[in-house]
């Protein structure tokens, strides 16, 4: 049985190497070899969606992520949706609209809206509540998320 | 994170031939892995026993959704989302993008398959009512061949089935529905998203002057298993529209389930609620 | 500032990632620990085997006889031991035995595993009744953790000559915060100065509660511990008592082994073993005159308190205060107990022992109105608190009181009598889906309850930094609610500067007063008052020793500061909570005032029941609540959405299902909590009312919107299917199926 296992996947625009156990997660390859820690973990059984990342531009839950099954990938964390201090225009909207309380959850609930929105440009109540569904939040009664969503949105969907 | 790490290994075949050869060779050594949202669940709490995993993820040969004139057929890694995209599955089984949709949230849909979703073999997995109620046929594959198998004669008892231990499940055929058909699909959760299912009811009939003229129905949460509610079935089949017999079938539903109490649900509520969702699906075949 | 909103201080390192909570933070050569614990609910243990195959030499273990200092947790009642030794009583299921740690954090959990322990069972108490009934004693002389009684007039004499003399019994489950942030501790025990120092770093609400019980747990004086509060991702409560517990078994495995040690619990461990919200059983006896005039009031309550006493006492105050609710009543006696049973004890969850008594009070009067024949509004309207009138524990409200009004304004805004007419039309149509609409009046007390803020004394400060900006000194902590902003905006309004001069100092023990813990609603009125004045207080000094002349522009200030700060080293003014003049309370007889002010509401729910299957679904809100002076709107109104969330959930999924005292649904998975697409918008409406209390009038928010979702649900559920025993929450889908097959199975 092999002790580690080399993968390479590309990370928020970066190229990395590690040498991971064979059936690692994804989840702690980001948190403990690349220390990405704005990507959260909640439960460990993919049902709270703090650990949520886009992966090859699929939002998943890197919990129940098989890092072997990230080789050769292109994921998508918290950490790179701003471009350097310029916040994303959903970061700004979750700070102007208070779409952040305790902020556990923010991470990945970043990473849904970002995928929503790239798939739904305009989205309704609905759609937002649907494509958000599987990250939970404790904190707002996700009221203030929904405001986010639908100005960014807005920012995203204006005229160029 | 509980499971402990040095007990697991894992194989990235190249090809499916690969992976027959590797399962022939050192039969019942693996866990076929494809999306992982169930293993990865158990793996997580330290509930799943030393093993290596055989990561399906990357055989081509396993994905993709094929269409002929009489049938679609679904690679084994075809995942919920693409069953929720596909044109062809809201065209010809509604029911079965009703299942993929009721299936945890999207970045589990991202992940999670269709053949995932019937080898794990859960009672309470949401496709499986919906490929009940569609007469869906399975393809089994091992180096002695290839065998099709109908779905419902697939699952034995609690997480037992007609799969050999050298073989995989590489693709689901569901025959297209003709004629004028109906389709319920519902799933009763423990909440409206991202839940597990406490019961869950799929049919599809066709109708043919005004009469049933053929019926299927899928039961999730409610036996060990994925089953046909065959004796509901029968005190329906060929009986009007106009004239269901509604609290006969309810009755005979009974047979058809064997519920029990859990974390979710009381077998009580599973009954009556299951009971009550063939009253409604009877009520929308009526109202046709 | 104040009235503003103002966009959370720490808002943008949440939305970068960037912000660092507990499990985030990197210690090099850190050991993981793990925590064995009992798994029977009752027993003695007799001895702790290491099972093979584990190289035991490599691992820290800790067990109660290495505890340097007191095997017991500082709180209320120190009557909790950190760890059970050999041949001491386990009390409940997740009692704390072995402590270990290792680098590996994997070999760790294989070693978690492979320790057995050998418990000679004793039989247990599992539930409220057995515990009244001493099968068998556990605790104490009585099985009683606390008692309360408080009394105004004698109703004894009203029963037999009231018109009318209602009873009922109501229930409510455990309920679990969840955090999203599993508790988590860090901790490093090394000489400094040739002293041993001691230092917890942990998702906590309360670093000075942490702090006294490191200082019992280890024997040391004060200088010597230090606890940091790290980001936190939520709480509720839920790191307000027990955060004493893990992070004195952390600081025990740092100090043992020499090495920083993370104690992260994973999510099914903190379901199972750390703090919920009491269960409880309440039977109300109200009498009424003819005309619906309520006279007298008798409440038995009792909550589970679990294994030890914890802060059950104070939760059991808090809701024997609140049971006579919103009402105005001659005659009233309350009798409150808790009672100890075999489970792991309960603890602060928002609301702290409010929620369950208001939920009788608020179920019981829509039943009273029922059985009198009369409009529940009306009968509501007719018993309201007003200015000059007296409550249960004799304190006399001298607001301007209008919850007739309050609650019109939310009855008006959910369209009551509409939807009431409209739904009796359709209700009685075939179909499954039956729709109702119900309200709840309630209030909450700010603060601690009676004496609490005179024995913290709490004391908060402001300093003066190098740049000239502003630092809050507070141990309060953020945990999502909005503290760093609010103080921040208190602090600029008392300055008058702009909030981008002002922010948060670390909340380190090494560098912040003990401002009290972050509980009770009571961190933005009170420790918000008491920045007010130390705020003022720095301004006075920096005038008085001619650093600053007024009046100034921001620039001038902050290059005062600086100046003063470079000077004289450092600037630091505090205050500190004086009682108001006018506030008595006696903790003997619970005669007094109870809270300095309360903060008033009324809810209403609109829910539409599928019959077919009994799923709920809550199809609109309505939030009406007097709270003073807003700070912050939107932080305001998101702590009320928040918080009807999750009163929401109570109301109607979140259960606790316990098996021989023990959690069984603890996973996510299993435990209940709404998502985006379980919940309504929420019309949150703030009826704003200056109160002298807390700085430039406000009130206290962060619990009371957990008071009233779930008796509004009910009520609502009650309106929607006609008579049924709705007497419980969760009013789960499988509860809800029994209480109408009572009605049609007779």
């Amino acid at each position: 049985m092999a002790d580690r296992i080399d993968l390479t996947l590309t990370v928020n625009g970066a190229d990395h190497r590690v040498s991971v156990p064979p059936f690692a997660r994804l989840l702690d390859v980001l948190r403990e070899d690349l220390r990405l820690t704005g990507t959260k973990e909640g439960c460990g059984e993919g049902e709270c969606g703090a650990c949520t990342v886009l992966l090859n531009g699929q939002v998943v839950n890197s919990c129940l992520v098989p890092a072997v099954q990230a080789q050769g990938a292109v994921v998508v964390t918290v950490e790179g949706l701003a471009d350097g201090e310029r916040l994303s225009s959903l970061q700004a909207a979750f700070l102007a609209h208070n779409g952040a309380q305790c902020g556990f959850c923010t991470p990945g609930m970043l990473l849904s809206a970002t995928d929503l929105i790239n798939r739904c440009p305009n989205p309704s109540d609905d759609q937002i509540r649907d494509g958000l569904a599987g990250n939970l939040c404790r904190c707002t009664g996700y009221a203030k998320i929904l405001d986010a969503v639908h100005t960014a949105a807005a920012d995203t969907g204006a005229p160029r | 994170m509980r499971g402990y790490l040095p007990d697991f290994d894992v194989h990235v075949p190249a090809s499916l031939g690969e992976a027959l050869d590797l399962m022939a060779q050192r039969p019942g050594i693996f866990t076929p892995l494809a999306g992982g949202t169930d293993l990865m669940v158990v793996y997580n709490a330290g509930r799943l026993k030393p093993t290596c995993f055989l990561d399906l993820s990357r055989l081509a040969e396993l994905r993709g959704i094929e269409e002929d004139a009489t049938s679609l057929c679904f690679g084994a890694l075809t995942t919920f989302t693409e069953l929720r995209e596909c044109r062809a599955v809201h065209q010809h089984f509604p029911n079965l993008v009703k299942s993929a949709r009721a299936t945890g949230a999207l970045a589990i849909q991202n992940r999670g398959t269709l053949a995932g979703n019937i080898a794990n073999a859960s009672p309470a997995a949401d496709t499986p009512p919906s490929l009940l109620a569609y007469g869906a046929e399975l393809e089994l594959v091992s180096p002695r061949g290839l065998r099709r198998v109908a779905y419902d004669q697939f699952h034995r008892g609690y997480k037992s089935m007609d799969l050999a231990a050298d073989e995989l499940l590489t693709r689901i055929l569901v025959p297209k529905p003709a004629g004028r058909g109906f389709h319920y699909f519902r799933k009763v959760g423990t909440r409206q998203a991202q839940a597990i299912s406490k019961t869950c009811l799929a049919a599809y009939a066709r109708i043919e002057e005004g009469c049933v003229a053929e019926l299927r129905i899928g039961l999730g949460s409610v036996a060990p298993a994925p089953v046909r509610a065959r004796n509901a079935e029968a005190a329906l089949l060929g009986q009007p529209l106009a004239s269901l017999p509604v609290a006969a079938a309810r009755e005979a539903l009974l047979a058809d389930m064997s519920p029990i109490d859990d974390i979710r649900a009381t077998a009580h509520y599973r009954s009556v609620v299951t009971r009550n969702l063939l009253g409604q699906m009877l009520r929308e075949l009526a109202s046709l | 500032m104040i009235g503003a909103s103002s966009p959370r201080k720490e808002g943008r390192a949440k939305v970068l990632g960037t912000a660092i909570y507990t499990d985030d933070k990197f210690m090099p050569g850190a050991l993981h620990g793990l925590t064995v614990r009992s798994e029977v609910p009752r027993g003695i243990l007799r001895a702790i085997h290491f099972g093979e195959g584990i190289p035991w030499g490599e691992f820290t273990l800790v067990t109660a006889a290495d505890i340097p200092g007191t095997n017991l947790v500082a709180s209320v009642v120190d009557d909790q031991p950190f760890l059970i030794g050999i041949g001491e009583e386990i009390t409940h299921s997740q009692q704390a035995v072995l402590l270990l740690a290792h680098a590996d954090r994997h070999l760790a959990e294989k070693a978690r595993r492979a320790v057995r322990l050998e418990i000679e069972e004793l039989p247990a108490v599992l539930d409220i009744q057995s515990s009244l009934d001493l099968q068998p004693l556990i605790y104490g002389a009585d099985n009683l953790l606390k008692e309360i009684r408080i009394a105004k007039g004698d109703p004894d004499p009203v029963w037999a000559q009231a018109a009318h003399v209602i009873e009922g019994e109501y229930r409510t489950g455990a309920q679990e915060q969840m955090y999203i942030e599993p508790n988590a501790m860090l901790s490093v025990v090394e000489p400094k100065n040739g002293v041993l120092q001691v230092t917890v770093w942990g998702s906590l609400q309360c670093p000075y509660y942490v702090h006294g019980a490191l200082k019992q747990l280890f024997g040391l004086p004060e200088k010597q511990v230090r606890v940091v509060a790290m980001e936190m991702g939520g709480a509720f409560g839920g790191k307000e008592d027990y955060p004493s517990v893990n992070g004195g078994h952390a600081a025990l495995l740092a100090w043992k082994s020499a090495k920083p040690v993370r104690l992260i619990y994973d999510r099914e461990e903190d379901l199972a073993c750390t703090t919920k919200r009491h269960p409880s059983r309440t039977r109300l006896r109200t009498a009424f005159a003819e005309d619906g005039t309520l006279l007298a009031l008798e409440a038995d309550f009792i909550l589970d308190g679990g294994a030890y006493a914890t802060l059950s006492p104070v939760v059991l105050s808090r809701g024997a205060v609140h049971a006579a609710s919103v009402y105005r009543c001659p005659h009233v006696r309350i009798h409150a107990r808790a009672v100890a049973t075999n489970t792991p004890p309960p603890g602060a969850f928002r609301g702290f022992g409010a929620p369950q008594s208001l939920f009788a009070m608020e179920r019981h009067m829509d039943i009273c109105a029922r059985k009198l024949g009369l409009d529940a509004v009306e009968l509501r309207r007719k018993n309201f608190l007003r200015m000059g009138d007296t409550m249960a524990t004799g304190q006399v409200i001298r607001e301007d009181l209008d919850l007739a009004g309050l609650m019109d304004r939310a009855l008006t805004a959910i369209g009551y009598r509409d939807k009431r007419a409209a739904f009796a039309l359709t209700n009685p149509e075939d179909g499954p889906i039956k729709r109702g609409v119900g309200f709840s009046v309630f209030m909450h007390g700010c603060g601690f309850t009676g004496n609490g803020e005179s024995h913290v004394a709490s004391v908060a400060g402001v300093e003066g930094l190098a740049d000239g900006t502003v630092a809050v000194l507070a141990a309060s902590t953020e945990m999502g609610q909005g503290k760093n902003t609010v103080f921040a905006q208190i602090v600029a309004e008392a300055l008058q500067l702009p909030v981008d001069l002002v922010d948060t100092a670390p909340v380190d023990t090494d560098r912040v007063p003990n401002s009290g813990p972050t509980v009770a609603s009571r961190s933005t009125m009170m420790v918000g008052r008491i920045l007010e004045d130390a705020a003022i207080g720095f301004k006075q000094a920096l005038v008085q020793q001619d650093f600053l002349a007024e009046p100034y522009t921001p620039e001038t200030f902050q290059a005062a500061v600086a100046k003063a700060v470079a000077t004289l080293g450092s600037l630091r003014c505090y205050g500190q909570y004086h009682r108001p003049p006018g506030l008595q309370w006696n903790d003997v007889t619970y005669q007094g005032d109870a809270y300095p002010t309360y903060s008033w509401a009324c809810y209403a729910a609109e829910v539409a029941v599928d019959l077919d299957t009994c799923e709920v679904k809550v199809a609109d809100f309505v939030a009406v609540q007097e709270v003073g002076r807003v700070v912050n709107p939107t932080l305001a109104a998101g702590q009320i959405e928040g918080g009807v969330a999750q009163g929401i959930g109570w109301g109607l999924w979140e259960e606790v299902t316990m098996q021989r005292g023990r959690m069984i649904n603890n996973q996510m998975t299993n435990y209940i909590i709404p998502t985006s697409v379980d919940l309504p918008r929420i019309q949150v409406i703030f009826l704003e009312n200056a109160h002298a209390g807390g700085p430039g009038g406000a009130k206290g928010i962060g619990e009371l919107p957990m008071d009233g979702p779930a008796p509004a649900v009910v009520n609502a559920l009650e309106n929607a299917l006609g008579t049924l025993r709705l007497d419980e929450v969760p009013m789960t889908p499988d509860r809800l199926l029994e209480r109408c097959e009572e009605v049609t199975h007779g």
